[in-house]
């Protein structure tokens, strides 16, 4: 098996090309300096600021390998800084660790309850995911904006603020809030059934729940973790600013998600997913922000290469494209009109 | 099995009733809205006020109008509201900067929007990418490209094309109507002449009841679906125009999550997103709705977010309401 077979291969030389590439612009790119006990630097930057998709996406990628997708995770995260800065800015001390806390909770809770809201209406009313999350997705900001009477919360608290522009150990708390999701993610799913089980449902649901798989309940399971952490990313993006704007947090986050999880090789079909992979792609989507800025194009431009690079990585994962292409499928290409079939997930190299 | 010998138990109601069902319950949820409102709000029930709800809304009818033709064939376009955006932007630039004619502008706009929708129905088709990737490719590209033209807004002040945006039409007893609603009329008109008397119309039903059978039955399917995306495009792109008509000016701002507007209202409007049923006519009461519950709520002085919260109740109880009358027919049950 030669290295370009590698699923990882091509979303890997994509995010190394993207940070190779930024050193010509900026020669102290990889430079890394403390300050003040913090360590600072690009990389620093990326890592910190991309920490919030990557859990947002880590929370999408089970739900795409139920087979499902989750367009309501921008509005969620308007929702979960909405309550807490509620919360908070209702307090006597809003520094207050308990107050805090509480707020924390209340904001989590809510977007599990979220999350289960999403679940119920695909796995037991059985809509279609892309349509039962648009509910929420059109609903979300709505709900938000009502929270915060239309207005912009801003608090002062530095116990809310250290979740999402915090340090500790020298690096901002919010890697480590990310690594946590991802490793529990990985933990969880690959060092039991779990994963193996989700990857199932979205293989075949119908197929599994007559394996006796409990293929309901493991959606179910799936829809209320995405809504968790997109609600975790929700907080720390209002925590950052110390401020909640319902108009503005987590726009258009559901697509930088899903762009994260496809770049990282999991396809939308269902069926499998690679955390890996969903932080590789999570960390490109960073690094292309960030390089368009410090490179000084106008950062609204950073829509023309992220559809290029949806373009691109859709193209390398079409079957379809792959046969015409390459043509190393040893079989004749099934006939171009055949709609996407459930098998064609399972020839993806692992 | 359980759905086919579900199938043949005889239901309540004829078949005929179960397709119009929802489109019907649509027409009544928008008479019972407008006679609340009639009777809540003095000053609510005018001529103007019903002529009201097509300017403000004409260029969300031609862009549902658009939406509904991919609906039908199972398809969704993510990009429409990027294109609306893009058009606006296009217009604005071409007619101040460039001096160009209107005449030649609107050709040129409605030629970008075609072209955009034509490559995402080929890219869909011929590479087997799920449409919603695809077009949320083009809307990145579409949006993204609104800000390399300019990030500021523009506005308009060509003389024929500020004309045609502000003359008004006598309809008598002093209502009047802009030239944009003629204009989203007949394109709801041609679109129903589309999808009920011709070939086209009969493959786009076809595909979205089933994509494998419309194949094997040697409709072309490769055709269909590029042609669908394409008049998507142009219908966003006749609504940008249109748009730029209403606001008199370009900006790459316009339009942010108009396709989740242009969703709503295909599927409030009665059209089911697995496709194959639906109707554009459905469409275009979907986006009255979508009107009316901003004009209650203006009226109520209730605060602009709770068109959002309605909007998305009310796209909830449609679905509920699809599932159950279609419920044999949607998977995973």
């Amino acid at each position: 098996m030669s290295i370009t077979r590698h699923r990882l291969f091509y979303p890997g030389v994509l995010l190394l090309v993207l940070l190779v590439s930024n050193v010509f612009f900026t020669p102290t790119f990889f430079n890394l300096r403390m300050q003040d006990g913090h360590l600072y630097g690009s990389l620093i930057d990326i890592v910190r600021n991309g920490a919030p998709l990557l859990i947002v996406a880590v929370g999408m990628t089970f739900v795409i390998a139920t087979g499902g997708i989750d367009l309501s995770v921008g509005a969620v995260m308007a929702i979960s800084g909405a309550v807490a800065t509620h919360h908070i800015a209702g307090l006597s001390n809003q520094d207050s660790t308990a107050g805090v806390l509480t707020a924390v909770g209340m904001a989590l809770g809510f977007c599990l309850l979220l999350g289960l809201w999403n679940g119920i209406l695909v796995a037991v009313v059985g809509i279609q995911p892309i349509i039962a999350t648009l509910i929420l997705m059109v609903a979300g900001r709505g709900v938000a904006q009502w929270i915060t009477d239309g207005q912009i919360i801003t608090v002062n608290s530095p116990a809310y603020k250290l979740i999402g522009g915090g340090y500790k150990l020298a690096l901002p708390f919010a890697i480590f809030l990310a690594i946590a999701v991802l490793v529990f993610a990985a933990v969880i799913s690959r060092r039991s059934a779990l994963g193996m089980l989700i990857e199932s449902v979205g293989g075949n649901a119908e197929a599994s729940r007559l394996a006796g798989i409990r293929s309901r309940g493991l959606i179910l399971l799936a829809y209320v973790f995405s809504g968790f952490c997109a609600g975790l990313a929700g907080l720390m993006i209002s925590s950052n600013v110390s401020s909640a704007d319902a108009n503005n947090t987590g726009l258009f986050y559901e697509l930088d998600a899903i762009l994260a999880v496809v770049i990282g090789g999991t396809a939308l079909i269902g069926g499998r997913y690679f955390l890996v992979g969903t932080l590789v792609g999570a960390l490109t989507i960073q690094t292309l922000t960030t390089t368009i800025l410090t490179i000084g194009i106008n950062p609204n431009a950073t829509l023309l290469f992220k559809a290029f690079v949806v373009f691109v990585m859709c193209l390398i994962q079409s079957p379809a494209f792959r046969a015409k292409v390459f043509r190393r499928r040893q079989r004749p290409a099934s006939p171009p009109a055949a709609p996407a079939s459930k098998e064609q997930h399972v020839r993806v190299p692992a | 099995m359980s759905t086919a010998v579900l199938d043949k138990r005889p239901t309540g109601l004829p078949r005929v009733s179960q397709r119009y069902f929802p489109v019907l319950a649509t027409l009544l949820l928008l008479v019972l809205m407008y006679l609340f409102g009639t009777f809540q709000y003095e000053g609510f029930a005018s001529g103007q006020g019903v002529a009201n709800l097509f300017i403000d809304n004409s260029y969300l009818i031609v862009v549902a109008v658009g939406m509904t033709f991919v609906i039908l064939t199972g398809g969704i376009d993510l990009s429409v509201g990027a294109v609306v955006g893009l058009s606006t932007m296009v217009a604005s630039t071409l007619l101040e900067d460039r001096g160009w004619s209107a005449l030649l502008v609107i050709p040129v706009v409605l030629l970008i929007g075609c072209t955009l929708g034509g490559l995402m129905g080929a890219v869909i088709h011929y590479y087997e990418i799920q449409p919603f990737i695809v077009t949320l490719a083009g809307m990145f590209l579409a949006r993204g490209l609104c800000y390399v033209i300019s990030t500021d807004s523009q506005s308009i002040t060509d003389g024929l094309y500020s004309d045609i945006a502000l003359k008004t039409i006598p309809l008598g007893g002093g209502v009047v109507i802009t030239y944009s609603v003629i204009v989203a009329l007949a394109a709801v008109l041609v679109a129903y002449m589309v999808l009920h008397y011709t070939r086209l119309g009969r493959n786009v039903y076809a595909m979205g009841g089933s994509k494998q059978s419309a194949m094997l039955m040697g409709l072309p399917v490769a055709r269909t679906t590029i042609a669908v995306y394409t008049i998507s495009g142009f219908c966003a792109a006749l609504g940008g125009i249109l748009f730029s008509f209403y606001a008199l000016s370009g900006s790459p701002n316009t339009a942010i999550g108009l396709e989740l507007d242009a969703i709503a209202a295909v599927v409030i409007g009665g059209t089911l997103l697995i496709g194959g049923s639906g109707f554009v006519l459905g469409s275009v009461i979907g986006v009255l709705v979508l009107g009316l519950i901003q004009t209650i709520i203006t009226f109520a002085n209730l605060e602009s977010y709770f068109t959002r919260i309605t909007i998305g109740l009310l796209l909830f109880a449609f679905i509920l309401l699809q599932r159950l009358v279609f419920a044999r027919r949607s998977p995973g049950s």
